[in-house]
């Protein structure tokens, strides 16, 4: 006899995702995941003028907001054909990078790891076994007996005053849970220091964006960042150098305590390198321009059919074809009035609801397909194509993850291990270990065009008359975001927006097959239905922002409570 | 002393952005003094951590359900705002739920947070206020005054509006 588990809201912070599966015999044998809200931010960019779409695009999301804001500007850009001045790409390819490492950070310490760590048992830990056991891991200068005790007695009084807060949602003492009290610590501890490291990150991005949220720097053809070194009103010496000791603080966290931490995890729940890997053809695209076109990327993305890296096939440039004739977007499950399968070019945002239909229709989000087929993207997406492009950085990386999991766990990991819920997480600790290196070169790369004397950070754009249609693309902290714009004399016409959560939890497609979320979930073992931890581990791994592939329309009765009023 | 005034929501959701529409009205019409920060939150989460931590005191403006009558507008104070976060009232009450939270570990809880919230009528698609919460945008902006004035803290009325820099420089004729 088939259980139904429903789960709802799953995501801990972000928006309103709806997961359904059904569990027979202890394993997932049915999913369905569920957009709850509709998006209608399509419908407000209509008429405007496209120089201001990127202010409005970055309100889609509340943690994403930069990354709209620049796949906004790159798609009228695209559409212009404009070449953006180096200093403009240096400063957005610094402002994309910290904003992803603030993802990936916030991400598993704070999304995320309480999924895996048991902040109560944490306080049954030795602290000097935790201790020995962070110093044998790594370097990080806060392993110390100290720290960990100190760390120890804040968690004690936290839970001891009966107001578990953040953690009150936990799963703790859930038979699923394996580390031991002292990794449990250790983590725990890791925890309370990334509350601090992911500071940095975003104050790198308030220096240049000028405010966070909601960056105010950008703009379609550069950056409204006049480069004046002496000039206190602009980008001065001074705050280049405040942003690189933000940058600094952030890389010893993240080569010393993130890369070793996901290891650890890894290490200790090796089982789940096995479970949930899903849809395993993945799409990424190049992102980090080198030069004022988008023909040169620090970081190559393409796309991997079935597994296969030896499939893979690049994306090269902004622009790209191949990339640009694959995406489609069906709509035959979800709440859209058109089922047919159209590009995004000709996407349309005309709701039709229906309510919850396992065979029908049941969310609202579409479902997107790369040359008709669902992929996955995101970090894991990002690094599988790295592997398969030969990029030096994230082989290092994924080979000092690979190592520290094989030293710890005594077992072989092979490559196929990725595929996987934990392989996401391992993933995401690597992107972010490449982007801090790709971060500081930027930082190198501005410092030395200002030097050679180019203060250059915009061009004018000048609209033609007729249609022109463009499209801009982003590896974003959830995988590949695209915008896709159609202008006609100087006005849009049409704006669709492909977002990462929409590719990740898409729905059953005009074939009926089901998305990445959905296909992760299945034989995913299930303890206890009543406790359905194992479901939200594979979610939770794909960093799901449901904020953004739809928005806070709350159709949910709400609870009435007693306040007040005037 | 360390104030900041929050507003938060989603401006493209009409009524849902009253905390952005609310901060973007005082700015224009007032000069703050060096210890208030005024800041368009818009749906933002852990970004809030930074700005929030280790305040004296954190008004934040935003659309509230309560099931009362669109356009009731509601203060709730101190306990009474995690509380209210906890059983989810606003689209932003699990982020702010969480922040709070978070500097409650951190140790940075504002020493004071008072929510002025009102009950929005439409969070349809759409960049304009509905009329019963347009009409007491003003008022709001007055609690927040009146917070402020209880700590002496009132800004100064702007002499002029500003307005766009080609307005002030006499590119266009009005």
């Amino acid at each position: 006899m088939a259980t139904r588990v429903t789960v709802d809201p799953v995501t801990r912070i972000e928006g309103h995702l709806r997961v359904d599966v059904e569990v027979d015999g202890g394993k997932v044998t049915k999913a369905w995941a569920s957009g709850q809200m509709w998006r209608g931010i399509e419908t407000i960019l209509t008429g405007r003028d496209p120089r201001d779409a990127w202010i409005f695009a970055q309100r889609i999301c509340g943690v994403c907001t930069t990354v709209h804001a620049i796949t906004s500007v790159r798609a009228v850009e695209n559409a212009l054909q404009l070449e953006i001045p180096k200093n403009a790409q240096y400063i957005r390819n610094m402002i994309m990078t910290a904003h992803a490492i603030h993802d990936h950070v916030v991400h598993f310490y704070h999304l995320s790891a309480l999924d895996w760590v048991d902040v109560v048992s944490a306080l049954e830990a030795d602290p000097h076994k935790t201790a020995a056991l962070a110093e044998s891991l790594s370097d990080w200068p806060q392993n110390s007996y100290a720290t960990m005790k100190q760390a120890q007695d804040r968690l004690r009084a936290f839970v001891g005053s009966g107001q578990l807060g953040i953690f009150a949602n936990g799963y703790w003492g859930h038979p699923a849970m394996k580390l031991s009290p002292e990794v449990n610590l250790l983590a725990a501890t890791h925890y309370l220091q990334a509350l601090e490291v992911q500071r940095y990150a975003n104050q790198i991005v308030s220096i240049l964006g000028g405010k966070n949220p909601h960056i105010q720097n950008l703009a379609v053809g550069g950056v409204a960042n006049p480069i004046n070194l002496d000039s206190q009103s602009t980008l001065t010496l001074e705050r280049l150098m405040q942003v690189k000791d933000m940058i600094d603080k952030l890389g010893v966290f993240i080569k010393s305590a993130y890369l070793t931490d996901v290891s650890a995890i890894g290490a200790f729940y090796a089982d789940w390198t096995t479970i949930g890997a899903g849809i395993t053809s993945y799409l990424s695209v190049p992102d980090i321009p080198l030069d004022e076109t988008g023909q040169n990327f620090a970081m190559p993305g393409g796309y991997i059919a079935d597994g296969d890296l030896a499939n893979y096939k690049p994306i090269k440039t902004f622009g790209d074809e191949f990339f640009r004739e694959g995406v489609k977007e069906a709509a035959k499950h979800s709440w859209y009035a058109n089922d047919a399968v159209l590009h995004p070019f000709d996407g349309e945002t005309v709701p039709k609801y229906t309510d919850f239909q396992d065979d029908g229709k049941y969310s609202w989000i579409k479902s997107p397909t790369f040359y008709g087929k669902p992929a996955q993207v995101g970090p894991l997406a990002n690094v599988l194509c790295g592997v398969a492009a030969g990029h030096e950085a994230t082989k290092r990386y994924l080979g000092q993850v690979i190592n520290n999991v094989n030293a710890l766990a005594g077992i072989e990991l092979p490559l196929s291990g990725l595929h996987s819920t934990i392989g996401r997480h391992a993933a995401r600790a690597i992107r972010a270990a490449v982007l801090h290196e790709e971060l500081e070169r930027q930082w190198h790369l501005l410092m030395e065009n200002i030097g050679r004397g180019d203060t250059a950070t915009y061009v004018r754009p000048e609209f033609p008359k007729g249609e022109v249609r463009g499209f801009g693309f982003h590896e974003a902290p959830r995988g590949v975001l695209s915008h896709w714009v159609v202008i006609d004399n100087g006005v849009i016409k049409n704006y669709q927006a492909v977002v990462p959560t929409t590719w990740n939890a898409a729905p059953r497609n005009q074939d009926d097959a089901i998305g990445p979320y959905e296909a992760s979930l299945m034989d995913n073992p299930v303890a206890d239905p009543e406790r359905p931890l194992e479901v939200l581990r594979t979610v939770h791994s794909f960093d799901p922002c449901l904020a953004c592939a739809v928005h806070v329309f709350d159709t949910d009765q709400q609870q009435v409570v007693r306040v007040k009023a005037l | 002393m360390q104030v900041l005034v929050l507003g938060l929501g989603n401006i493209l959701l009409s009524d849902e952005g009253i905390g952005v529409r609310v901060v973007e009205w005082l700015s224009q019409r007032f000069q703050f003094g060096p210890e208030v920060e005024l800041m368009d939150g818009g749906t933002a989460g852990m970004e809030l951590l930074v700005p929030m931590a280790g305040c004296d005191l954190v008004v934040i403006v935003d659309a509230v359900r309560t099931g009362r009558p669109a356009g009731t507008v509601v203060v709730l104070r101190d306990e009474e705002v995690p509380h209210f976060f906890r059983t989810k009232l606003s689209p932003h009450q699990v982020h702010l739920a969480e922040v709070l939270a978070t500097l409650d570990i951190t140790g940075e809880t504002p020493d004071e947070v008072v929510v002025v919230g009102i009950e929005p009528l439409s969070l349809a698609t759409g960049l304009e206020l509905s009329a019963p919460v347009a009409a007491r945008l003003e008022e709001l902006a007055h609690h927040v005054l009146s917070e402020l004035a209880r700590h002496d803290l009132a800004p100064q009325p702007l002499t002029h509006r500003p307005r766009s820099l080609l307005l002030e420089a006499g590119a266009f004729a009005v």
